[in-house]
């Protein structure tokens, strides 16, 4: 498991209060349980905190998967 | 996880753990439960979350219900049933700028101005009024804070088309209405933003994306001003500051430099802060704040600071004073037991982490902000947590810190004669008691939910359930007010009865501490008996729920000649009874203000 995978899914563990969450790059809001709105955007949140890094409008609406979500963190975390 | 430690979480780790402190907090005992109505003109879930969050940690277990996004005025005009059948305790309508319908227009004349503030203004009054008629309960609507931006620069607020303008108009008709409508609680969304800065307030990718029009630390913001205003509806303010004197309220050690070498006056900037620091309690005080200071000093020594030319506070000011060097917590139990109050309704402030330290976790529910150790920060942290909330106040708020120093001389007074007959007619006391009636509704109110210790049942009303006690002939509620020669006790006694045939079931009987031992309870049970009688009641029937904190009263009916009629073992509730077919009156040292009803 590559090491971004894991910190963004212990990001989702402490958000979602399921500490055995596992998660993968196929992973969605139909797949996992209690994926609403509101805890997407904690989950926004705490990535942008912990990576400092800020999406764009509308760059989150394009994501299909934890996978694009990774693709995304990566190349704004290389672009700084 | 202890609640209060909750409270003291950044804002960063509340949201990333926001469920699993929840489910913490929620496995608490002994919370209260609230049902809270939110009306949205914007998406308030994220504010309710962290609401939920900052309640729980407060001792409360809050059930939402909330509208549909924008849909505030349809739920609340059109089908206020569904509100109605949530059954809440309180409605917040939480509305910003962005729900103006009608701005005026950019050429709108002073002339023209008001028609858009009433048009406006309108739409809110119904909102209230529908609430008001089919639910009934407090309702708390914010004002606005000031537009995102301001197209007119500094004339946006001048000019009659200015949206800054606008809504400092709008701002002020709000407060009119909310001073004159009891159960409107304005919240001062307004100064809230301004505290944080606009610009740090909106959001506007997260208003088009989720349609919340600010930031997150905006909605911690709404949601803790929220908190307190709930814990102010539950007579949860806090009620008095206890204050460490060396570098807290003067800078240097008195006892070390010596009374004229204390730090204070405005010579330097230092002396300026603590100067400040000591004005800003002084104004705590004469809004209802009671002061007390703990320190560890010679007692002579310390009272020597207050004699000092440039000391703002002066002895009189201090309802209690402990320089000592016992534990600071043993003292502070011993100004709660003094004055009567709970010391869980007390903030202590101290210079010292060390003393901080050891009295939170002695004294449980105590508020001890982490000031830090530089008095010029003081006041911003200790408003910042919104201890003294209040929904209004009331004169006896205002009168508060001389009601206490007036017991002061009363119990010098008490100390000169042979027993305490004696005592009790030197004090000249005289009583109104008489039904509830409209000049009083608040207060009553108010009383019934800030009573924690004279309280036998602890049951909170709002002020339209106290209303319409007194207007469905079903119910006997009378007040008392106690006047005596060192003045105005002020409405300190409320009983509540429910008739059922020939017995009245008393839902409350409550007293304020202050006038404790003055056997003001015998002369509101011969009113309540007069009463009772011109409704051929036979039996008053007495309830006693035990709660933390209203033990005092465990034996308020037997002390009264009540007979015991039932116990339940496990709450430890006795239920007792009188009959009052042969009453005597038995109030001997009170004299007893006759009304005449016309």
């Amino acid at each position: 498991m590559d090491s971004l995978l894991a910190e963004v899914q212990e990001i989702f563990r402490a958000v979602f209060d399921r500490p055995d969450l596992v998660i993968t790059r196929e992973s969605n809001a139909s797949n996992v349980e209690d994926w609403d709105s509101l805890t997407h955007i904690n989950l926004v949140m705490a990535i942008e905190k912990k990576y400092k890094i800020k999406f764009a409008l509308g760059e989150l609406k394009e994501l299909e998967n934890v996978g694009d979500l990774l693709d995304l963190i990566q190349k704004k975390l290389s672009a700084k | 996880m202890r609640s209060s430690s909750v409270l003291n979480l950044s804002l960063d780790e509340l949201v990333l753990h926001r469920r699993r402190l929840r489910r913490e907090l929620l496995a608490a005992e002994g919370l209260k439960d609230i049902r809270i109505a939110v009306l949205g003109g914007t998406t308030t879930n994220e504010v309710v979350d962290l609401l939920e969050i900052l309640l729980l940690a407060h001792g409360f277990r809050p059930e939402f219900h909330q509208s549909e996004y924008g849909r505030y005025y349809e739920d609340a005009v059109l089908e206020p049933h569904e509100i109605a059948a949530f059954k809440p305790d309180l409605i917040y309508i939480h509305t910003c700028s962005k729900n103006i319908r009608t701005w005026p227009p950019i050429a709108c004349t002073e002339a023209e101005l008001g028609s858009y503030v009433d048009a406006e203004l309108s739409r809110y009054r119904a909102i209230w009024d529908s609430l008001d008629k089919n639910i009934g309960c407090q309702i708390v609507q914010n004002n606005f804070e000031l537009p995102s931006h301001a197209i007119l620069g500094n004339l946006d607020a001048v000019s009659p088309g200015g949206a800054t303008r606008f809504i400092q108009e709008m701002n002020r008709q709000f407060a009119l209405e909310a001073q004159s409508n009891p159960r409107l609680t304005l919240q001062d969304l307004s100064s809230i933003s301004a505290r944080i800065g606009l610009d740090h307030w909106f959001d506007p990718e997260r208003w088009f994306s989720y349609k919340i029009v600010n930031t997150v630390e905006a909605s911690f913001a709404i949601a803790s001003s929220l908190a307190a205003l709930v814990r102010a509806m539950f007579g949860r303010t806090r009620k008095l500051l206890v204050l460490d004197l060396d570098n807290t309220l003067w800078g240097g050690i008195i006892g070390d430099d010596g009374p004229d070498k204390i730090v204070l006056g405005r010579e330097t900037p230092v002396a300026e802060a603590y100067t400040a620091f000591q004005e800003y309690c002084l104004s705590l005080r004469e809004r209802g704040i009671l002061l007390a200071v703990c320190s560890k000093n010679e007692e002579a020594t310390a009272k020597l600071g207050f004699a000092h030319p440039d000391s703002v506070l002066r002895l009189e000011h201090l309802s209690a004073f402990r320089a000592n060097w016992d534990p600071k917590h043993e003292n502070i139990l011993s100004i709660a037991k003094e004055l009567n109050l709970g010391a869980d309704s007390f903030v202590f402030v101290d210079d010292n982490p060390a003393e901080r330290a050891i009295v939170e976790a002695q004294i449980p529910g105590i508020a001890v902000p982490d000031v830090g150790s530089e008095v010029s920060k003081f006041i911003a942290i200790i408003e910042a947590n919104r201890y003294f909330e209040q929904l209004s106040m009331a004169r006896e708020d205002l009168d508060r810190a001389r009601l206490y120093e007036e017991n002061a001389k009363r119990a010098t007074l008490e100390s000169k004669f042979a027993n305490y007959g004696e005592y009790l007619d030197s004090l000249e006391m005289t009583a109104e008691i008489d039904t509830f009636n409209s000049t009083y509704m608040e207060r009553i109110t108010q009383l019934t939910n800030k009573s924690n210790q004279f309280n036998l049942t602890t049951r909170r009303y709002t002020l339209a359930e106290i209303e319409s006690t007194a207007a469905d002939g079903n119910h006997i509620g009378i007040y008392g007010r106690l006047t005596d020669r060192f003045g105005d006790n002020g409405l300190i006694s409320v009983v509540l009865g429910a008739i059922d045939g020939r017995k009245l079931h008393l839902d409350l009987w409550l007293m304020s501490c202050r006038v404790l031992k003055r056997e003001m309870e015998i002369a509101m049970l011969d009113s309540l008996v007069a009463r009772a009688r011109e409704k051929n009641i036979r039996e008053i029937v007495g309830y006693y729920f035990p709660t933390s904190k209203n033990a005092m009263v465990a034996d308020h009916y037997p002390k009264l000649g009540f007979q015991p009629l039932s116990k339940d073992e496990s709450t430890g509730s006795t239920v007792w009874v009188l009959d009052i077919t042969t009453y005597e009156p038995r109030s001997r040292h009170i004299r007893i203000l006759e009304h005449v009803h016309g």
